[in-house]
């Protein structure tokens, strides 16, 4: 259980996240994937404050919880971006009757 | 440590087999108990990682209202059935995912990472696991944090402490940005207005 095992299953999540951020056509689906990519930075900032020295650690104690500290922001960023993210896809339904991204495309050109 | 090496594969596999199936699966429904899984064995991993708060609020916010929300939306939507369909970018999509994990796996195993001293590990995995509650005296003395002033430091550093004082800032922006999603939320979801809008009364009729 070392610190590169947690890095190496974090960033394994991140990928299959991206992939299916990328590769999905429902929009569903793609926020799930989004919600991955957010899960394994938080594994990733969360082992980092375990296994890493922080710079300033003889100063104060506190600093060896930054990374845990970043990761509540990252959650709360999270919980925003999927209420939001929910609300655009209700608005895209309501208008479009659909929630497939490839229908999406009003922007083009 | 070798029960807790069982558990770190055992969540591991757990994590990445049921990413896999939220990424892969056609049903959506399915993709989203599915997430619930990575959202839990994600959780393991924070308690392996001596953050325990953390796996409570995982617990809480991602496998509660997160996991809520969208298995809520996937019932709402009416595209269930029809399920979850590849777009044509499928292949590149994964040569450039494989590409990025290469890359991240030799990042990770090929940097001289800064490590913890083994002097300091004991008192810091301290200050960690007991981030959200008053560590006793003997605790740290066993520790090697003996003096006075240092022990009141360790005793009140906490997630909340740092929060609330060096990280206030942009504890601050983030609360802000709750509100702002709140009301963008409501905003997007709130009932059209009795007059629609011409633009898109006229796309309907075509």
């Amino acid at each position: 259980m070392s610190f590169e095992a947690f890095l190496i299953v974090a960033a394994v999540l991140f990928c299959i996240g991206l992939y299916g951020s990328l590769a999905r056509r429902n929009v569903l689906a793609v926020l799930m994937s989004i919600e991955l990519m957010f899960n394994a930075v938080n594994v990733t900032l969360v082992a980092m404050a375990k296994y890493l020295a922080p710079a300033n650690l003889q100063e104060s104690i506190a600093s060896a919880l930054t990374g845990q500290v970043f990761a509540v922001f990252i959650i709360t960023v999270a919980a925003a971006e999927i209420a939001l993210g929910l609300g655009i896809v209700f608005a895209m339904y309501r208008t479009k009757e659909t929630v497939d991204l490839t229908e999406a495309a009003e922007m083009r050109n | 440590m070798l029960f807790q090496d069982v558990v770190f594969w055992l969540l591991s596999v757990v994590a990445i087999g049921c990413a896999l199936g939220v990424v892969l699966i056609r049903d959506l429904f399915r993709a989203a108990l599915l997430l619930v899984a990575v959202f839990i064995a994600v959780g393991g991993f924070f308690v392996l990682l001596n953050a325990e708060f953390l796996a409570v609020v995982q617990v809480l916010i991602y496998a509660g209202a997160i996991a809520v929300l969208i298995i809520f939306a996937v019932m709402l939507t009416r595209d269930v059935q029809q399920g979850n369909p590849p777009n044509k970018l499928q292949i590149p999509a994964g040569i450039f995912s494989a590409l990025l994990l290469a890359a991240l796996v030799v990042v990770a195993i090929d940097t001289q990472w800064n490590f913890l001293p083994e002097s300091e590990r004991q008192s810091v995995e301290l200050v960690q696991t007991s981030a959200v509650s008053t560590i006793p005296a003997e605790a740290l003395e066993e520790a090697g944090v003996t003096g006075a002033a240092e022990q009141e430091e360790a005793q009140s550093a906490g997630l909340a402490d740092l929060l609330i004082g060096r990280y206030v800032l942009p504890f601050e922006a983030v609360s802000v940005l709750l509100l702002a999603a709140l009301i963008g939320a409501l905003a997007l979801v709130r009932p059209r207005p009795a007059t629609p809008n011409p633009r898109i009364t006229g796309s309907d009729a075509d």
